[in-house]
């Protein structure tokens, strides 16, 4: 980056406005941070043994985990296969699609957790039939997946699509020549172009799901032990006056999310890429 | 130029089997004919996956609206509890608007052209409430600014409540929102570089010209989008908004809170009506934000 020019040399005046902007996202984001980790480490590491020695504490931060990375793995394959079929085939209803995929970045996931539910719901001809197959989705951890499958359902695609937009159609015809069969061709023309991207994309719909509440509350039906995630177990435990025991647990919560967000960051900086 | 190289190997495959010997043959001349297959399972696969997780449950909720009956979805959305809640939604959705517009642009401005201490730190501070559950900011917000929190002593000193009243909520939308007009901004200033305005201010102008004149058209669909976002998702924030205030009926309750409390109550054609005034509002501002993609791009 290019360092600002001498004309450009800021004013007192912008000196002072970017001193109220500074002010503001420290007192905004940093402050409230700082207050959650001093009372979720009050006792320092004991604060953690103590929340993780409930049970209901620790599987909710299980089932948390699991869903999440499986959702994560779900999207970075079939977002990309998606975004390769968005970009690369002219389908008809293409534009409609693409403009939909943005969709559960605009929709209040609460919104999104009930469209879930009366999809997948024991009323519908859809929830109906999977209960009678033995796979029920409401209140069931199918739910919980489906549901963070739609919430993050952006992320790879949007990140996938411009690298394939971008590659150099000679690049996959002189490999098509040289005698490269098409699974070939993708492993060596495709994948270390949006590699990168998929992942960095993947680990931000994984941190994306860790943190999940609106649609989880109406889909999962929150049983403790079943279907309790993390996030809702948070929830509860303010809900029923103790705050303290629930910011230890999203202490926990709080450095994975920054770690992964720390992770994706860096794989964005690398290849020049931004997030959805 | 897929066309072109499917039919280069198409070509290729037909002039091949004149040749006779297979196992003279290119592996992938040899799985030619399974090509047109694989990329209709392809095809097929991605169109159940976001058939069944985009499109079946909007279809759904559409039906489901029908089946519950447009009228009595109206009557629910009529009562004085779901009107204030969604008033309430509509001031706190401004009032984010407008503090993200202002704060958005400053701190991108600050953030790409101005050079001090602690830059890179707040950079990825503004960041962050992507990152973080709202039901951990909610938390947080409370600790800080609860009942025994951090600055309990200096806000009961001022009068002012701030947990489960609407302060709480304008702090708890405004955390939410506040990534994207920033984020937005700042990648326009890092593409077009400083030329036109240094050409501005060795021509005299002052900065306030340069920036309105020269700055604010260029970012204008940058930050048009940033602003489409952090309202979709001011509208929309339900974790933070559900903590810091308590979802009390008629005073601290938004739209979606009022959506899961209606839920709770079994009060489906109010909590329907409702879903589905926020599911079009998205869909607008769906319209919006593919709007000002296009105008982003082109310059």
């Amino acid at each position: 980056m290019k360092p600002a020019a001498y004309a450009l040399a800021p004013t007192a005046g912008e000196r002072l406005l970017r001193n109220a902007v500074v002010v503001y996202i420290w007192l905004l984001v940093a402050v409230p941070l700082v207050a959650l980790v001093r009372v979720g480490l009050a006792d320092g590491l004991q604060s953690l043994t103590h929340a993780l020695s409930s049970p209901v504490a620790r599987a909710a931060l299980w089932l948390t985990l699991w869903t999440s990375t499986l959702v994560a793995l779900l999207n970075a394959v079939l977002g990309t296969a998606s975004a390769w079929v968005l970009v690369r085939y002219k389908l008809p209803g293409r534009a409609l699609v693409s403009a939909l995929i943005d969709l559960p970045l605009a929709i209040p996931t609460l919104v999104a957790g009930m469209m879930i539910a009366v999809l997948y719901g024991p009323l519908t001809l859809v929830g109906h039939a999977l209960e009678l197959w033995g796979m029920p989705i409401m209140f069931a951890r199918p739910g919980i997946v489906l549901a963070l499958l739609f919430v993050t359902l952006p992320f790879v695609i949007r990140a996938v699509e411009p690298v394939l937009m971008e590659i150099d159609p000679a690049e996959e015809e002189a490999a098509r020549i040289l005698g490269a069969g098409p699974l070939r061709t993708f492993q060596t023309v495709f994948l270390p172009a949006i590699g990168p991207a998929a992942l960095s994309a993947a680990i931000r719909s994984l941190g994306r799901a860790l943190g999940e509440f609106g649609s989880i509350v109406i889909v999962a039906g929150n049983i403790p032990l079943r279907t309790l995630t993390a996030p809702v177990y948070i929830f509860g435990e303010i809900e029923s006056g103790t705050p303290r025991a629930a910011a230890a647990v999203c202490v926990l919560l709080l450095v994975l999310a920054l770690a992964l967000h720390g992770l994706a960051s860096f794989i964005e900086r690398r290849i020049g890429a931004r997030h959805a | 130029m897929l066309e072109r190289a499917s039919g280069a190997v198409a070509a290729r495959a037909a002039s091949s089997e004149r040749a006779s010997s297979a196992e003279a043959q290119p592996t992938h001349l040899r799985w030619a004919h399974l090509q047109p297959i694989g990329r209709a399972a392809l095809v097929g696969l991605v169109c159940l996956y976001l058939g069944a997780i985009l499109i079946g449950p909007l279809a759904a909720l559409g039906v489901e609206l029908a089946h519950v009956g447009i009228p009595a979805a109206l009557h629910a959305l009529a009562q004085p509890d779901a009107i204030s809640a969604l008033k309430m939604s509509i001031e706190l959705t401004a009032i984010s608007v407008v503090v993200n517009t202002v704060v958005g642009t400053l701190g991108a401005l600050a953030i790409v052209r101005q050079r001090f201490f602690g830059r890179a730190v707040v950079n990825a501070l503004a960041d962050l409430p992507l990152a973080i559950s709202p039901v951990m900011i909610g938390l947080a917000f409370v600790l800080l600014l609860g009942r025994d929190g951090w600055l309990s002593p200096l806000i009961d000193r001022i009068g002012l409540k701030v947990v489960f009243s609407f302060p709480g909520l304008v702090i708890a939308t405004l955390f939410v929102a506040l990534p994207y007009t920033l984020r937005e901004v700042v990648y326009v200033l890092e593409e077009i570089g400083t030329n036109e305005e240094e050409a501005a201010a060795t021509l005299g102008a002052s900065a306030w010209q340069i920036f309105w004149r020269v700055t604010l058209p260029n970012i204008r669909f940058g930050l048009g989008y940033g602003v489409l976002m952090a309202l979709a998702r001011s509208l929309g924030e339900f974790g933070a908004v559900l903590v810091l205030g308590g979802s009390i009926s008629g005073q601290t309750q938004t739209a979606t809170t009022f959506i899961h409390d209606a839920i709770e109550e079994r009060q489906t054609a109010g909590a329907y009506g409702m879903a589905v005034v926020l599911a079009l509002s998205s869909v607008l501002l769906l319209l919006g934000l593919e709007w000002a993609k296009r105008h982003k791009k082109v310059r």
